[in-house]
């Protein structure tokens, strides 16, 4: 298994843990503070960096993702001291993405320029919903016109741009999504993540859901025809699902999405923070404390990790199945037999290509749609 | 040693529940029998589960010494015997070791049907009987309307029944001094005879190895003696003699009347033979005792282990299990299904339920447990007769001329309101009333029922359908010829040997739909649509389509999510382990069993 990382190429993600309010839907480690001293929070953020960079001294960067929480609300030198540390460490690819998720408010709008000197080269806004009363429901402090607003300053500022929809609310026939996703469309720019709405349990919603109160979900079938008829839309306006909740035409793709998802190694910086990092051959999985205040004390004092996991061959054999599903381009047969060649070899595609769940051509095979709608059946049935 | 007439032999009579435990703590407690200290509830249900569900499984006997109002002390031996229909006739056994029975009834509730079962193989055993109106402290209680009962329905004279409230101890003396005073002595009994003792129960102790509980008719039974046992031919060295008070006693030697154990370095249950008479290998005595039919299994199941690799273990659970139970039979047994596992006969299905539990709990081995089913007789078309315990085995009916199936004789105690539910429940279940009487606001009705019915969920049925009011005794009453076929489930197209059931043909469709609708709740959905089926021979008799899963998918995966998403895989893969492969189809290991239950 060696070095097969390399076919997915390397990544940075920073966390910035913190928001303006906590959206009742939310299960990433984010945290509502009065007050942040940016300054502490850069020279932690950087001190991370450079002990893991001179673990991976000399690679090349392919991206940077400044994800949250609302990484909006970090100061723009803020992103700089962390972008110009990863320049003293790695080398940056010509072509490096270097994304920050912003949530599209006025007070956020008005640093775009700011992250753009810094180097940002991509945003991915936070709009969520283009209906005034779903965007209420979800617990989002922005309206519709200051969504519109965002993508039109950020899509000025930056070269690429992203945004966020939640679909699957209360309520949504199939029928207003279809109207709403066409709108959208219209809005776009080069990529767009469509997210069919989770309840996650130790979120407001999944009490309320516990609690009987949370009414008018889809049902499975709507959600898998919510779902269909969003792939057909997509591909239709030329922004086809590269991935499972992820669409843009060939060339616009998350760069440092498909590091994840193509098994790429990616160091992992800020609170609660995952990292995947190879080194002499051992890939192991690092994840930082969860809580701010731990998280910046521990940096401070030498890491910020929490715990090193060193992957097995089966670890690291299940998250290449396991993430390479989700991509249209489906894995690569070479790599999977690099990665484990006994598990390769026991892998029993054919009844799973019988029932048209999994596709094979070319050394490679993937999930089908059909097989896409039952991923994780069909995963824990390929492990 | 004591003399005849300073001993009473006794057991108690009652219905579940109506206080034969706590009564039984009271005479122990009362006497002094167990220091104050040690005294703990239940002390004759020793094992966990006999004290967890409220029954006794083997005989159990307490030695209580009383000095009675007329200032002698008397011994009195207390057997208690298992309540449960499925050992009513271990029930019967002991009872032939004792002269008297206290027949306890709970003055709020009156007669049931184990009452009635069991004063009546008390009264075929000859027993002198006091009837004991127990919970009189309760404000729900009718002493006078529940003597009256007690005339009426067993016709025995309540004139004189104790009232007692065993939990208050109210009344437990005029108890001691009935059981002196109206219980007979043993009749007969001459120590200078040959020994002639009766082998009550044996039991099996991890320890000691196997324990006899015996009844000494004449001789005296000593430590270091060398024992026969006239039916099974085996010798012994007595290694010890005593009495339970509760605890193990030795004593020196138990005489004509008495009630004790013996230890004799006996490997299992199964070398014993209860009701065999126990003589000295010397000096032997004439006439053995007429002894007993070994009781027989009339319920078989199949048990497999969930995982494969139990199996050794289970095995040897097994054994261990049979060592203390002659009554329970197993074989090995393979299903295409479910690997290898055991066809196990019980006594009935509480017997059923025990051994299982045991397995389960104090063996550590999970279980998937096969559709119960009775011995059927098979009578071939060139007159031979062969006994079906495993629907599986069934041959090609054209090589069958008919089918025999087991019956029994049900007794149903039931407040009237709840008749109506019970004679349909009854009707349905292909029953045929042989009675039906009314006694003071109580409907007894009595059916001849085919056992395959009621093997399964007719407790839990007649429990639900009369909220818990209605009392079920039964005993066998033979074989009777029905129009019996073998319904095969198939599910995916490929048949799933543990389902297949005996039924009647005109039951058929009903119990065919009633297994597909259940097994199509119970099986949870796959990736592809799934037809399950019900057919006899090749015809299928019901139908129905399982649809397949339409969506399944985590929305969001990024770096964060990896390690999450794989922990959730391997405990979606964990949960496949519960489950059995059958084709592509996986079923959870409680699908076998639920999916028998009928809700109607
Ligand atoms: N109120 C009251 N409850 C009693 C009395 N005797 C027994 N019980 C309760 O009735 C239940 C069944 O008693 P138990 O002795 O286990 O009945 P068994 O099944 O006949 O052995 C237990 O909850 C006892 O505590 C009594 O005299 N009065
Ligand atoms: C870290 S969040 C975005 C960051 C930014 N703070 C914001 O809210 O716009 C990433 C995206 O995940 C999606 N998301 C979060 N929780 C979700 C849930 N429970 N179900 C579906 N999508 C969810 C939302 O679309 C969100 O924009
Ligand atoms: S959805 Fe975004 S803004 Fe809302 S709590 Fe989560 S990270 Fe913060
Ligand atoms: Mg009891």
């Amino acid at each position: 298994m060696a070095e097969t990382w390399r076919d997915g190429g390397f990544g940075l993600y920073v966390h910035w843990p913190f928001c303006e309010a906590k959206c009742p839907y939310c299960d990433f480690n984010s945290h509502v503070v009065s007050h942040v001293d940016q300054t502490r929070w850069a020279a932690a953020l950087v001190s991370e960096l450079v002990r893991y960079g001179r673990q991976t001294e000399g690679r090349v960067l392919r991206s940077i993702y400044f994800g949250g929480g609302t990484p909006s609300l970090m100061a723009p030198e803020t992103v700089r001291a962390v972008l110009d540390a990863s320049r003293d460490h790695w080398a940056w690819a010509n072509d490096i993405e270097i994304t920050l998720e912003a949530n599209p408010r006025s007070v956020e709008i008005n640093k775009f320029e700011g992250f753009a000197m810094a180097g940002v080269n991509r945003v991915s806004l936070g709009v969520q919903a283009l209906r005034p009363d779903d965007l209420r429901r979800l617990g989002r402090l922005h309206d519709v016109d200051d969504a519109v607003g965002a993508l039109d300053i950020a899509k000025s500022t930056f070269n690429r741009v992203n945004f966020d929809l939640i679909y699957g609310r209360q309520g949504q026939s199939l029928t207003d999504w279809e109207v709403e996703l066409r709108e959208a469309l219209d809005l776009a720019a080069d990529h767009l993540s469509l997210y069919q709405l989770t309840i996650e349990e130790g979120t407001a919603f999944w009490d309320r859901a516990q609690a009987g109160k949370l009414r008018d979900l889809p049902s499975e079938d709507l959600g898998a025809d919510l779902y269909l008829a969003t792939q057909e839309i997509c591909e239709a306006a030329g922004k086809p699902a590269y991935e499972v909740s992820n669409h843009a035409g060939p060339g616009d793709e998350s760069r440092h999405n498909l590091v994840y998802w193509r098994g790429g190694d990616y160091v992992g910086i800020g609170p609660g923070a995952h990292g995947r990092v190879t080194v002499n051959g051992q890939r192991s999985a690092t994840v930082a404390r969860r809580a701010p205040g731990d998280w910046i004390k521990a940096a401070e004092a030498g890491s910020g990790d929490l715990e090193i996991e060193r992957l097995a061959t089966q670890d690291v054999w299940a998250e290449y199945l396991m993430m390479g599903l989700r991509l249209s381009e489906g894995l690569d047969l070479d790599r999977a037999r690099e990665i484990d060649p006994a598990r390769a070899e026991a892998l029993n595609l054919d009844p799973l290509v019988d029932l048209g769940l999994i596709w094979r051509a070319e050394g490679r095979f993937g999930a089908t749609q059909q097989g896409r709608l039952l991923l994780n059946t069909l995963t824990a049935e390929l492990l | 040693m004591t003399d005849l007439a300073h001993i009473r032999n006794f057991s108690i009579v009652a219905h579940i529940d109506h206080g034969k435990s706590t009564l039984a703590d009271r005479l122990i407690q009362l006497t002094g029998t167990v220091a104050e200290r040690d005294m703990q509830e239940q002390l004759l249900d020793s094992m966990d589960i006999e004290r967890e569900r409220g029954i006794t499984i083997k005989a159990n006997t307490v030695r209580i010494e009383y000095p009675a109002q007329d200032g002698q002390t008397y011994v009195l031996n207390l057997i208690d015997t298992p309540g449960h229909v499925d050992f009513a006739y271990e029930v019967a056994r002991s009872m032939h070791a004792v002269e008297g029975s206290l027949l306890v009834v709970d003055a709020t509730q009156g007669v049931e049907a184990q009452t009635l079962a069991n004063v009546y193989t008390a009264i075929d055993a000859d027993h002198e009987i006091v009837p004991v109106l127990n919970k009189v402290d309760l404000p729900a209680a009718e002493p006078d309307r529940v003597k009256e009962q007690i005339e009426d329905v067993i016709g025995i004279d309540s004139q004189d029944a104790c009232l007692i409230s065993a939990k208050t101890g109210v009344g437990i003396p005029d108890v001691l001094e009935a059981i002196v005073k109206r219980l007979p002595a043993p009749s007969e009994g001459d120590r200078n005879k040959p020994l002639k003792a009766m082998l009550v129960d044996s039991k099996y102790d991890q320890y000691l190895g196997v324990i006899c509980i015996v009844r000494i008719i004449d001789g005296v039974l000593k430590k270091g003696d060398r024992i026969r046992m006239m039916k099974t031919g085996g010798t012994y060295d007595v290694d010890d003699v005593g009495v339970y008070r509760p605890a193990m006693t030795n004593v020196k030697e138990l005489g004509p009347g008495e009630i004790g154990y013996l230890n004799a370095s006996i490997k299992q249950v199964r070398d014993t033979r209860v009701g065999d008479t126990i003589t000295h290998e010397k000096k032997q005595c004439e006439t053995p005792l007429p002894g007993f039919k070994p009781s027989v299994p009339v319920v078989f199941c199949g048990l497999f282990p969930v995982d494969a690799n139990d199996f050794e273990d289970m095995r040897d659970a097994i054994e261990k299990l049979a060592l203390n139970d002659a009554s329970f039979t197993f074989e090995m047994e393979t299903s295409a299904a479910l690997g290898f596992g055991f066809r196990c006969g019980f006594l009935g299905l509480l017997h059923l339920e025990v051994i299982r539990d045991r397995l389960e709990r104090e063996y550590g081995i999970e279980l998937i447990t096969t559709a119960p089913s009775v011995i059927y007789h098979l009578y071939t078309k060139d007159g031979e007769r062969r006994d079906l315990h495993n629907p599986a085995d069934m041959p090609d009916m054209s090589t069958v001329d008919h089918i025999e199936e087991p019956r029994i004789k049900a007794t149903i105690m039931v407040p009237d309101e709840y008749l109506g539910d019970v004679l349909k429940l009854c009707q349905e279940r292909r029953g045929l009333q042989l009675d039906l009487t009314y006694v003071g606001g109580r409907a007894m009705t009595v059916y001849d029922l085919p056992l395959n019915e009621v093997v399964f969920d007719f407790y839990d049925r007649l429990k639900s359908v009369t909220k818990g009011y209605a009392s079920f005794d039964y005993e066998m009453i033979g074989y009777r010829e029905d129009n019996l076929v073998k319904m095969s489930i198939l599910v995916n197209d490929e048949p799933v040997d543990a389902l297949a059931m005996m039924v009647h043909r005109e039951r058929a469709e009903m119990r065919g739909r009633a297994m597909c609708e259940k097994l199509k709740e119970l099986i949870p959905r796959h990736m592809f649509k799934i037809p399950i089926q019900a057919a006899i021979g090749g015809k299928v008799i019901a139908r129905e389509t399982l649809s397949a899963m339409r969506k399944d998918v985590t929305a969001k995966c990024y770096g964060g999510d990896a390690s999450r998403k794989k922990k959730l895989l391997e405990k979606q893969k964990a949960g496949k382990k519960k489950m059995r492969q059958f084709g592509k189809v996986e079923i959870p290991q409680e699908a076998f069993i639920s999916a028998l239950k009928m809700d109607s």
